[in-house]
């Protein structure tokens, strides 16, 4: 195996007294899609800024492309793309405007940007905006641009922080195509989300991150494996009713996890387990039956959910 | 949607070299195309403000000052003529101003789009000397015009009056390149350019020799004079449109402290700025 396109090992960052990263060991290895998932103020953008070799860390190592950030963060950045989790667009400039110049800052061609703007604009399906000025953009369309923005020059390395917040489902479905088609042509992607239905699409492999820390590492399927049951029952005796309840429940399955609105009960067979609760003579108000997901991986590992 | 054409990726196309030594004239370009959005807007005020203030009080006041000053004039000349060289200076200021503190506010603050060309290969240094090089573009333009006015209003009597077009231009640049700094350090500009407006910019223009020489001030005010861009942009310009009289020793003077003043503001806004960035 080659060596990986980015190596961490005890990446740290602080803010004064605040440690925003805290002693992160990673490896990206190329072409694969790497995820950070995890909740809001978890470390992830952080940890994106400091790949993307615009943010210095505070201690630790890291190489991206054999390179130091520190050292070499013009050189480094030639080769990313990066969509950032707020869109930094310049507003004083049209759609197409927007594109030209952010090829111009990686030295590219005004031919070649040419017919890249064209192919950047159906992809992002703003053909008609194309002078329209930005600020005149719907949130889905800033979104949109500022991702095929990020993909005007081509970049080794693709890093999506939120990519999908604020698009509709549809856009999603479109965006998580065309992702799948560049790691397809070689593309390294890095993607954060907090959306787990993403990370399970995009990622091969993912980190959940809490507080500046690695909780756990492994491919989407692995880490459901290893810290999940195979289907979780999630039942609902109503809000009054579930905190009393659940103390019945134990015992009867292999883990129990009690929200705020529903009880989470986790079993390699859900169906059975429900059966089992009706033969004890207890009738939740509702129930549902469905597949272990990352977010049962991240209960398990932080105690809370991901969007609290 | 169609297939995209082949991919060569960033490892062909991009140009290391070329971004090295152009990359701020591409930050400079970003600005230069935003400016051409409101170009109506920069010129009608570059050709209104020269026209009216040289009106209004060149020759309004004017008339009033050269009947009771006689024969002598002030300086030697006629009103218009002593105070076209400071407003020609003044306007060169503002519009530096203008073209760096508001980009600045805008790229850090405001829409954060620094962030997005420092994601580029493109380094802080070259996004403060790119933001330098467009208010530059501007005041030149602006200080040119200005100029061609006071050559209509029959200001300039001096065959060197040309010269006066690069001594304010530096003094734009100069104080631009300060106000860049400055403005890259502000987290949170508020009322920041509201009081510097009252109380830097207004005592600079009220006190800097504008309306009358520098020398006709008590003492205790003649240091605001010393230390503003726009005194020392004014004698120079006085000499070179009409003769004021000036030693080759003041005249050095004078551009070593513009020179200074732009070489520590050009340092300290790409050092302010790479850090900022860096954070």
């Amino acid at each position: 195996m080659s060596s990986p396109l980015i190596t961490a090992r005890g990446l740290t960052k602080k803010f004064d007294e605040f440690v925003a990263v805290d002693e992160i060991d990673f490896d990206v290895a190329r072409g694969e899609s790497f995820g950070l998932l995890g909740p809001n103020g978890a470390g992830k953008s952080t940890t994106m800024r400091i790949i993307g070799a615009t943010s210095q860390r505070t201690s630790g190592d890291l190489t991206i492309l054999g390179m130091d950030p520190e050292k070499f963060g013009p050189q480094i950045r030639a080769h990313l793309g990066v969509v950032p989790q707020q869109d930094n667009l310049d507003m004083n400039l049209s759609v197409s405007e927007n594109l030209y110049i952010y090829g111009r800052y990686f030295g590219l061609s005004r031919k070649f940007l040419k017919t890249k703007i064209e192919e950047l604009l159906e992809f992002a399906q703003l053909q008609e905006k194309r002078n329209a000025k930005v600020e005149s953009l719907s949130g889905g369309m800033k979104r949109r641009l500022t991702i095929a923005r990020g993909l005007v020059s081509e970049p080794e390395i693709l890093m999506l922080d939120e990519p999908t917040t604020g698009l509709d489902p549809q856009a999603r479905h479109i965006l998580w195509d065309r992702l799948f088609r560049l790691k397809e042509q070689g593309v390294t992607l890095v993607i954060t989300t907090h959306f787990m239905d993403e990370a399970e699409q995009l990622c091969d492999r993912l980190v959940v991150m809490d507080k500046g820390k690695i909780m756990a590492e492994g491919s989407p399927a692995q880490l459901i494996k290893d810290y999940s049951t195979k289907e979780v029952l999630e039942i609902r005796f109503g809000s009054e009713r579930n905190s009393e309840m659940a103390d019945q429940l134990r015992g009867m399955c292999d883990r129990i996890e009690e929200l705020p609105d529903r009880i989470l009960l986790y079993s390699e067979d859900g169906e059975a387990l429900l059966e089992k609760i009706y033969s004890a003579g207890l009738h939740p108000k509702t129930s549902l039956v469905r597949r272990s997901s990352l977010e049962d991986v991240f209960l398990r590992l932080t105690g809370r959910t991901l969007v609290d | 949607m169609s297939t995209p054409h082949i991919r060569q990726g960033s490892l062909e196309i991009v140009d290391q070299e070329k971004i090295i030594s152009r990359g701020s004239l591409y930050v400079a370009q970003a600005r230069l195309t935003a400016m051409m959005k409101w170009i109506w807007m920069i010129l009608a005020i570059a050709v209104a403000n020269p026209v009216l203030y040289l009106l209004s009080i060149g020759i309004g006041v004017g008339a009033f000052i050269d009947k009771s000053a006689g024969a002598a004039g002030i300086d030697g000349v006629k009103y218009l003529t002593f105070l076209a060289p400071a407003l020609l200076a003044t306007a060169a200021i503002q519009g530096a101003i203008d073209e760096s503190v508001f980009p600045t506010l805008e790229g850090f603050n405001w829409w954060k789009n620094f962030l997005g060309m420092n994601a580029t290969p493109i380094s802080g240094n070259q996004i403060a000397t790119g933001v330098f090089l467009a208010s530059f573009v501007r005041v030149v333009g602006t200080v040119i015009i200005y100029w061609f006015v006071m050559l209509a209003f029959g200001a300039l009597e001096s065959s060197k009056a040309w010269l006066a077009i690069p001594t304010a231009v530096m003094a734009g640049v100069a104080f631009g390149s300060i106000t860049q700094a400055i403005a890259g350090l502000l987290k949170d500009e508020n009322m920041f350019f509201v009081i510097f407006n009252r109380f830097v910019m207004m005592p600079l223009f009220l006190f800097s020799g504008t309306f009358y020489p520098l020398s006709s001030m008590p003492i205790y005010l003649q240091w605001i004079g010393w230390i503003s861009p726009l005194w020392h942009a004014t004698e120079l310009g006085r000499y070179l449109t009409y003769g004021h009289a000036l030693t080759q020793t003041m005249a050095i003077t004078h551009m070593v402290f513009l020179l200074t003043l732009l070489a520590l503001g050009i340092f300290f806004s790409r050092r302010i700025f790479t850090m900022r960035l860096a954070k």
